[in-house]
């Protein structure tokens, strides 16, 4: 068996490992535009913090490929897929065939049109190593960050930038910080823990220009605020990079479409991760969830299906585990839904709330205290009748003694 | 594997095996030192859930396709595949606490002492039988394999 996997993030390792506990004979190839080690995107912000290295930036070990006998194409861009002939032709013009085929492409930053904006060279997003290695030239205590987007990838590049420049100022076009994953109770914390160490907000409000040819001097908001700006980093939101995957006739729509094995509608060929588009489990909804977690155990669920392995996959639904200068968050499921309630416990930085619709928990709110919130993803994920425990969510002492004893010492092996 | 099981109907909740978690995960392993003097204070890698008729100590699970290990974002949460232990590099963690989130059992615990980092049951292994079985009263705890039955 041949498998060709493109991309070479969480769901590419997700995939390898899956494959190999299924196969360990067939051949891997993993074909990827970047020519790094398989690293960890979301440490991008804790490097250029200073509080990890480049080494301990990779995600496997440095004998990784080789452990599992996998064979590396890095630094070659796959540009076509012939989903007829069943192969990847890379831009060199070689051509590599494959009987299973991993689209694992992932998403590049989305950059809204704003006037005078093009690729001046202090632009960067925050999301490859490359723009990691090119933002870290230009900091140091006198310079002047303007970051534009206050979603998970705009606020930790604030955190991490913000101890080690002079300003960071965070443009946001919604009323909150972190809009798609808190509400305003939850977003407010936040915001003020990120104020008491220096980030500066501009909330309800976009970007309307820049001022410079070579590089970015200035940014200028919609109500005339200029901005000074010796590093502008633009963390709008990503789009999934599916132009080769549609033009091989892989249906579409904001990503690509796949089915609960991560099949996509043409034969043999798999996606996983942030280009997918897939049914969120806790809404019923398909959208775009473009994180860590999610395309590892995607990336997993496709190799066993190309294995025909027997695999119990529960499928994916939006979750963070994310801080801010020590104030720790934790969500998971949807924010609001038509005809749920809320249920809520404290305030301020140390609150939880959770959204429950017909006696099932679908969504979490947890900030500061978030210790073993892990168990509410589990009601969440397996959609736990809330009449059957034995306690309250908001309980302080919630714990697994809220399970009916038989069925805690059946999952405890007690 | 060999692992960790509560009786919850032996358990106590008298918290030995929290005092003796903590003490062997300590700088000094000194009982009275890692509990009244060593900083940052060590952390138990346990919960004590108490109830009205039963009581149980609960680690970590170490399970066949751990969660923790799938929704690690650095790669330090591993599963040996020879040993079965679920491991956390410390070196490599970040504390971002996704392990907490995706841990069905909440077994893993934050540790913001000296940097922050997810603790949980390494089953004692460098010192051969878990520390909280060893010093369990009241045979409430014992450690077994009782995945080949």
């Amino acid at each position: 068996m041949k498998y060709v996997i493109i991309g070479n993030s969480a769901a590419a390792v997700g995939c390898i490992e899956g494959i190999r506990k299924n196969d360990t004979k067939g051949s891997i190839t993993v074909i990827s535009d970047e020519t790094h080690h398989v690293y960890s995107r979301p440490l991008i912000s804790y490097y250029l913090a200073g509080s990890v290295t480049q080494q301990n930036m990779v995600y496997r070990k440095s004998d990784f490929y080789e452990k599992m006998n996998v064979k590396t194409m890095l630094g070659k861009k796959a540009t076509t897929i012939d989903a007829k002939k069943k192969s990847v032709t890379l831009e060199s013009g070689e051509s590599i065939g494959y009987d299973k085929l991993l689209i694992a492409t992932g998403s590049s930053p989305f950059v809204p049109p704003i006037d005078r904006l093009k690729k001046q060279s202090n632009v960067f997003t925050f999301l490859k190593m490359k723009s990691a290695l090119g933002i870290e030239k230009l900091i140091g205590k006198d310079a002047k960050v303007v970051i534009v987007g206050a979603g998970l990838i705009g606020l930790k590049a604030a955190e991490g930038l913000a101890p080690v420049c002079g300003s960071v100022h965070v443009v946001e076009l919604a009323p909150r910080v972190l809009p798609m994953i808190l509400d305003e109770q939850a977003a407010a914390p936040v915001q003020a823990r990120m104020q008491e160490h220096g980030v500066v907000f501009h909330l309800g409000i976009t970007a309307e220009k820049v001022v410079g040819e070579q590089t970015v001097e200035k940014v200028v908001l919609k109500d005339g605020t200029e901005l000074m700006c010796d590093v502008l980093v633009m963390a709008v939101g990503v789009r999934p990079n599916i132009k080769e995957a549609a033009a091989a006739g892989v249906k579409t729509n904001r990503g690509i479409i796949v089915d609960e094995n991560m099949r996509t509608n043409a034969a043999d060929i798999y996606a996983a991760g942030d280009v997918t588009e897939a049914i969120d489990v806790t809404s019923g909804e398909r959208k775009i969830m473009p994180l860590w977690p999610n395309a590892y155990v995607q990336g997993r669920a496709a190799a066993y299906d190309m294995c025909a392995a027997e695999h119990d996959f529960d499928g994916v639904f939006p979750m963070n585990a994310v801080g801010f200068f020590g104030l720790s968050i934790i969500t998971a499921g949807v924010q609001e839904s038509e005809g749920a309630q809320t249920l809520g416990a404290g305030e301020g930085a140390a609150a939880k709330r959770f959204i429950v619709k017909d006696d099932i928990l679908v969504g979490m709110i947890l900030v500061g205290d978030v210790d073993r919130a892990g168990i509410y993803t589990y009601l969440l994920s397996e959609k736990i009748p809330l009449s059957s425990l034995t306690k309250k969510l908001t309980d302080d002492d919630f714990g697994l003694m809220a399970f009916e004893q038989e069925k805690r010492n059946e999952r405890l092996g007690s | 594997m060999k692992k960790v099981y509560a009786d919850e109907n032996w358990c106590l909740g008298c918290g030995l095996c929290d005092v003796h978690c903590r003490t062997i995960h300590s700088e000094t392993n000194d009982i009275v030192k890692a509990h009244n003097f060593e900083q940052p204070r060590p952390v138990s890698r346990l919960h004590i859930e108490t109830g009205e008729k039963v009581n149980f100590a609960l680690q970590c699970r170490h399970c066949d396709d751990p969660k923790c290990v799938e929704a690690c974002i650095t790669g330090a949460m591993q599963k040996d595949p020879e040993t079965g232990l679920v491991t956390n590099d410390t070196e490599r963690c970040v504390g971002c606490w996704t392990c907490v989130l995706a841990c069905p059992f909440g077994a893993i615990v934050r540790d913001e002492g000296a940097k922050k980092v997810a603790a949980k049951c390494d089953l004692c292994v460098q010192s051969g039988e878990p520390e909280c079985v060893k010093h369990c009263p009241n045979n409430a705890l014992v450690y077994e394999d009782r995945e080949g039955e």
